[in-house]
């Protein structure tokens, strides 16, 4: 029982954060319909830049987080100004394309910087955010997954609600017709897409990376879990997105604490494939309002 | 004529290079007037109202000759939202809510002009105007009727603070009384405010009774223009459009002939 506990904490704290970088995927998704193949080398990404910050840099932790994540923002915007904007309007599969060559570019970047190696960070963690609930224990980084994942949910929860820049964002997915008669700039809205988007995904990097080690390979692995993950929440609900991560997350800890660890990483994709089954359309996809 | 805020001067519209929907039209809007373009299906006016407010441009369409004069500035194949910044809001037909959205969150995507700015106040103006939103503001957009949809986005135009307000066919599937209702709104606004209105409709009775001035379309082309006393006097406007007979009185099915009267403009 300690057993499933434990991997119950550990499962939702890895689930937590494949859900918010899936947010990520379906913000862009959402937004101008273009699924970015790109996602998990942006992760990877991050977690370097990371790296680099706190290794290289010798920039305090905090500082180089915070860095990190405005960097990988302006990322996002410049993606989209200088690879995605010129094909507005273009055939979305060569929008799709352009994203798997992306992957590619930036893979090949991370291995002429950083090499192919398992690069570790140091520890930085302080161990008062070890946690003794009974008899499970969190590590200090569970811990610390849990909280930022909670502050960014929150944070999103009112940039998409209360801001008019996130309630534009919104009316741009709902109907870009009536947005743009209204003056809502629409590329404006995809490059911050991108960019938020770039930013969820290096911020996910980063902890990964804390968690699991900091390896291309591995990292761009586990941008793919996003697609799992936004099947099965749903490709267009952001809410979705997160309880698909949270479900992928426990059953990958569940299959590696009690089968086998070299099926962990399967396990997800037979889920995929009956989830598209049964429910083509997600848990949560959008059930379209219909007016009859 | 007095103030002229906008002026089309023999604009052709082609669609995707090849299809030319707009053919040399010339109309003009008098500052704070009320001009409703009249026409049936496919006679070009919406594709008129899109050639001014910049909706052409995603559809693939294109001006090609002429040009759109506004506040004495060109403003031809211009983006949309350059456009909307200067005051021109266009409400496209069928409504087009963010249905996803509730009513109040609707009515903040009108703000994205001035974004930044307050709006608490406007959206006060928009409930006085249709306090039929009040007691729906936190409902999904998706779940309201026909009728609070175009009080919708007509009060959502309005958060734009627009100088010329474009209603494509506010009518469009609407009950009389309703329709009345936005009629009446349409005027007063109008009047209150002094927004300039170009309006689309297919209901000509409504239109004209509202309306200072009137055009008609037909084909890609002006065919006709007036007051909209002259133009319900127009034994030709009354026929074909206003449903009655040529002397004026109703038409009986009994005079409905089996070839239909000429319209003497083709």
């Amino acid at each position: 029982m300690d057993f499933f506990l434990q991997l119950l904490v550990n499962g939702v704290c890895v689930g937590l954060l494949y859900g918010i970088s899936a947010m990520g995927f379906v913000m862009i998704f959402k937004a101008s319909s273009v699924l970015n193949f790109a996602h998990g080398e942006l992760l990877a990404l991050g977690a370097f830049i990371f790296l680099s910050l706190i290794t290289w840099g010798k920039i305090p932790v905090a500082a180089a987080f915070i860095l990190t994540l405005a960097g990988c923002f302006l990322l996002g915007f410049i993606i989209e100004r200088f690879f995605l904007r010129p094909l507005i309007g273009e055939k979305l599969i060569f929008v799709i394309m352009l994203t798997v060559g992306l992957a590619a570019m930036f893979k090949g970047l991370i291995l002429l910087i950083w090499g192919g190696n398992l690069h570790t960070y140091p520890e930085f963690l302080p161990p008062s955010l070890e946690m003794q609930l009974g008899p499970i224990y969190i590590a200090p980084v569970y811990s610390a997954t849990l909280v930022i994942s909670i502050v960014f949910l929150i944070l999103f929860g009112l940039f998409f609600k209360k801001s008019s820049q996130g309630i534009f964002m919104r009316s741009v997915a709902d109907n870009q017709k009536a947005a743009l008669s209204l003056g809502v700039h629409v590329r404006r809205v995809f490059a911050l897409s991108w960019a938020i988007a770039a930013m969820v995904a290096c911020m996910s990097g980063i902890v990964l990376g804390i968690i699991n080690g900091v390896n291309v390979h591995d990292l761009s692995a586990i941008g793919l879990k996003v697609f799992p993950v936004v099947i099965l929440g749903g490709l267009d609900s952001i809410g979705g997105a997160i309880i698909g991560g949270i479900i992928i997350g426990l059953l990958e800890t569940f299959t590696g604490g009690y089968l086998s660890p070299s099926l962990r990483d399967v396990v997800p994709y037979i889920v995929l494939v009956v989830i598209l089954m049964v429910k083509p359309y997600g848990l949560f996809g959008l059930v379209e309002i219909e007016r009859v | 004529m007095g103030d002229i805020l906008l002026q089309l001067n023999n604009i052709s519209v082609v669609y995707s290079n090849v299809i030319q929907v707009l053919k040399g039209v010339s109309l003009s809007v008098e500052r704070g007037h009320i001009v409703s373009l009249l026409g049936s299906n496919g006679a070009g006016k919406t594709t008129t109202l899109k050639a001014i407010s910049g909706l052409l441009k995603p559809e693939n369409g294109e001006v090609t000759d002429g040009n759109i004069i506004y506040n004495s500035v060109n403003i031809q194949n211009r983006a949309p939202e350059d456009i909307t910044r200067q005051g021109i809001i266009q409400v496209l037909e069928g409504r087009q809510p963010f249905k996803y959205l509730t009513i109040e969150e609707n009515l903040r995507v009108g703000t994205a002009t001035r974004p930044g700015k307050p709006y608490k106040e406007d959206l006060e103006m928009v409930y006085h105007y249709f306090p039929a939103l009040v007691k729906r503001k936190k409902a999904l957009a998706g779940y309201c009727s026909g009728g609070e949809l175009q009080m919708l986005v007509i009060g959502r135009a309005l958060m734009a603070h627009p100088q010329l307000l474009m209603l494509d066919e506010p009518s469009l599937g609407l009950a009389p009384l309703v329709v009345q209702e936005i009629f009446r709104i349409i005027k007063k606004i109008n009047e209150e405010h002094g927004t300039t209105i170009v309006l689309v409709e297919q209901n000509a009775n409504m239109a004209l009774q509202v309306a200072h001035y009137g055009y008609v379309m037909e084909n890609g082309k002006i065919v006709m223009e007036g007051t909209s006393a002259e133009l319900s006097d127009n034994p030709d406007v009354k026929e074909f459009y206003l449903g009655m007979a040529a002397s004026g009185m109703a038409k009986s099915y009994k005079d409905v002939k089996s070839y239909r009267r000429r319209k003497r403009w083709l």
